[in-house]
């Protein structure tokens, strides 16, 4: 993170986007997007534009990474050329490779996953726009499709970053506060289980920064469940309605 | 691993963390012996062994001339690699790296670049054209466990240990001279990595509790006592105050390791 962090925040407190410190960017969540996927969502996030799908239980190939008494969940994030301002190659980055990572080891303590031995659920995360936070955005649409295939979960898996930009320590960083701010905390959080599945940090920050940082973040994290659950009642609604009629 | 092995033991170490003991009769918060060798390889610009109980790591720091990234012309390059060398462990493959040496060599990678370990502007040697390249690889030779602690103060050890070329600028071209300048490191950061074992921590876990723990949490501090750079891993979870607890130990911890090693 470079030093350059002038100027992110005016003398009244307001970001670069119009924004308070704690307040996050304008979220849009869809769920069942894709139709061949068992299921799916779609998260707009500022500029951020996630497809993510997910595909099981099933059999998985190749069928010697099985698991005799749980199930294999598998994730791959994956950002598209055209999604940053320099063409991205195509070919996985070793950030893609860590954040698959990350991102399938925050999904997992959700997952009932020794309910499906021997079989493999696909995620699949697309990142068609990136603008800032994107590991978060693509946990929130990933927790989302595997709600929407039916996995059984013991909660939804929700995410937020918080960050310090210019000595101010603000919630869900965009581009521009990502990469010249001080720090950046992405947080993955059960809420009804009160517990992280996710934690980075980069930048520097005290200790009570960070731990200002990481409750911020949480917050942010509960607000965004409440739209999750929204999102997920809302698909269903529409099912309803369309059985009525 | 044999998942059933892996139960029984889970238990059986599990028991002896409740009760404050370990399987190798440290208490939960120490650390296993840390032994550190510097200027190790003759060839290398720098290098380091570092031996955490029976993990053992060699660093090696090689400098070269190259292009800046053209978002920072006036700053240098630093790169680090992992490489989970198949001769350390039957768990590891021959191949290109795999997501757990790329973690582990990004990890590694945050605590030096985010503390500011080396004064990247003095490693430009013309804005936007000519700067030293730093490459820090790190080799893992024998894996028994905490890999991320042992690799980070093996890429610290050795940068410190780092001399660079000798250069003059004549008529414009750059003359390389003859002997060394050390490399200008100007932090060092230590991490410590925590294991969630049953709702309980411990630091530095060796290979059998790390195979059967929940999840671990990697913390790097610097000399100024800030958090630098911190990775969750493995598939369990953390409670919220549990993250603190965390990082409150940690610091405490890195004073302590500090003191040990003269850092």
């Amino acid at each position: 993170m470079s030093q350059k962090s002038e100027k992110l925040i005016d003398k009244k407190g307001i970001r670069l986007d119009g924004r308070k410190p704690d307040e996050l960017r304008p979220i849009k969540l869809e769920v069942g997007v894709l139709p061949n996927a068992d299921g799916s969502a779609y998260i707009e996030q500022g500029k951020n534009k996630i497809l993510a799908a997910a595909f099981g239980p099933r059999e998985l190939h190749p069928k010697h990474l099985a698991l005799s008494d749980r199930m294999v969940l598998r994730c791959r994030y994956h950002m598209a050329p055209f999604s940053v301002q320099e063409r991205k190659s195509p070919a996985p980055s070793r950030r893609e490779v860590e954040l698959s990572k990350v991102i399938r080891e925050a999904l997992e303590p959700s997952i009932f996953i020794e309910y499906y031995p021997r079989t493999g659920i696909d995620v699949f995360v697309e990142v068609l726009q990136a603008d800032g936070s994107t590991r978060c955005a693509s946990i929130v649409a990933a927790a989302l499709a595997l709600a929407d295939a039916g996995i059984p979960m013991r909660d939804l898996v929700v995410a937020c970053s918080a960050g310090k930009v210019d000595d101010v320590i603000v919630l869900d960083l965009m581009d521009a506060e990502d990469k010249l701010g001080l720090a950046d905390v992405p947080v993955a959080f059960m809420p009804n289980l009160n517990s992280v599945t996710l934690l980075q940090m980069d930048g520097i920050l005290t200790y009570e920064e960070f731990e200002k940082a990481v409750n911020l973040a949480i917050e942010g994290c509960k607000k965004i469940y409440t739209m999750q659950r929204e999102a997920l009642s809302a698909k269903y609604k529409i099912n309803v309605k369309e059985v009525e009629e | 691993m044999s998942s059933i092995i892996t139960k029984v033991k889970k238990k059986q170490i599990a028991q002896l963390i409740e009760k404050g003991e370990r399987l190798d009769g440290r208490e939960a918060f120490d650390y296993r012996e840390i032994k550190i060798e510097q200027g190790v390889i003759e060839k290398a610009e720098g290098s380091a062994r570092v031996l955490l109980g029976k993990t053992e790591v060699l660093a090696g720091i090689k400098i070269e001339f190259g292009e800046p990234f053209p978002d920072t012309p006036n700053e240098g390059v630093l790169t680090v690699n992992a490489e989970l060398v198949p001769l350390a462990s039957s768990t590891f493959e021959p191949g290109p790296p795999d997501e757990n040496s790329i973690e582990l060599a990004r990890v590694v990678d945050r605590g030096i670049r985010e503390s500011k370990v080396i004064d990247v502007e003095k490693l430009c040697i013309e804005p936007g054209k000519k700067v030293f390249v730093v490459f820090v690889d790190v080799h893992v030779l024998n894996h028994d466990g905490n890999l991320i602690d042992a690799s980070a103060l093996a890429a610290v050890a050795s940068l410190s240990n780092a001399k660079m070329p000798n250069y003059d600028i004549e008529e414009g071209e750059v003359k390389i001279q003859p002997g060394y300048v050390p490399l200008p490191v100007k932090k060092h950061p230590i991490t410590v990595t925590f294991a969630k074992i049953n709702d309980k921590l411990i630091v530095d876990p060796w290979l059998e509790e790390e195979q059967v723990m929940d999840a671990r949490i990697s913390m790097a501090v610097d000399d100024d006592g800030n958090i630098c750079a911190i990775q969750k891993g493995g598939s369990g979870y953390f409670a919220a105050d549990q993250v603190f607890e965390a990082a409150k130990i940690a610091k405490e911890k890195v004073k302590e390791l500090r003191k040990k090693l003269g850092w």
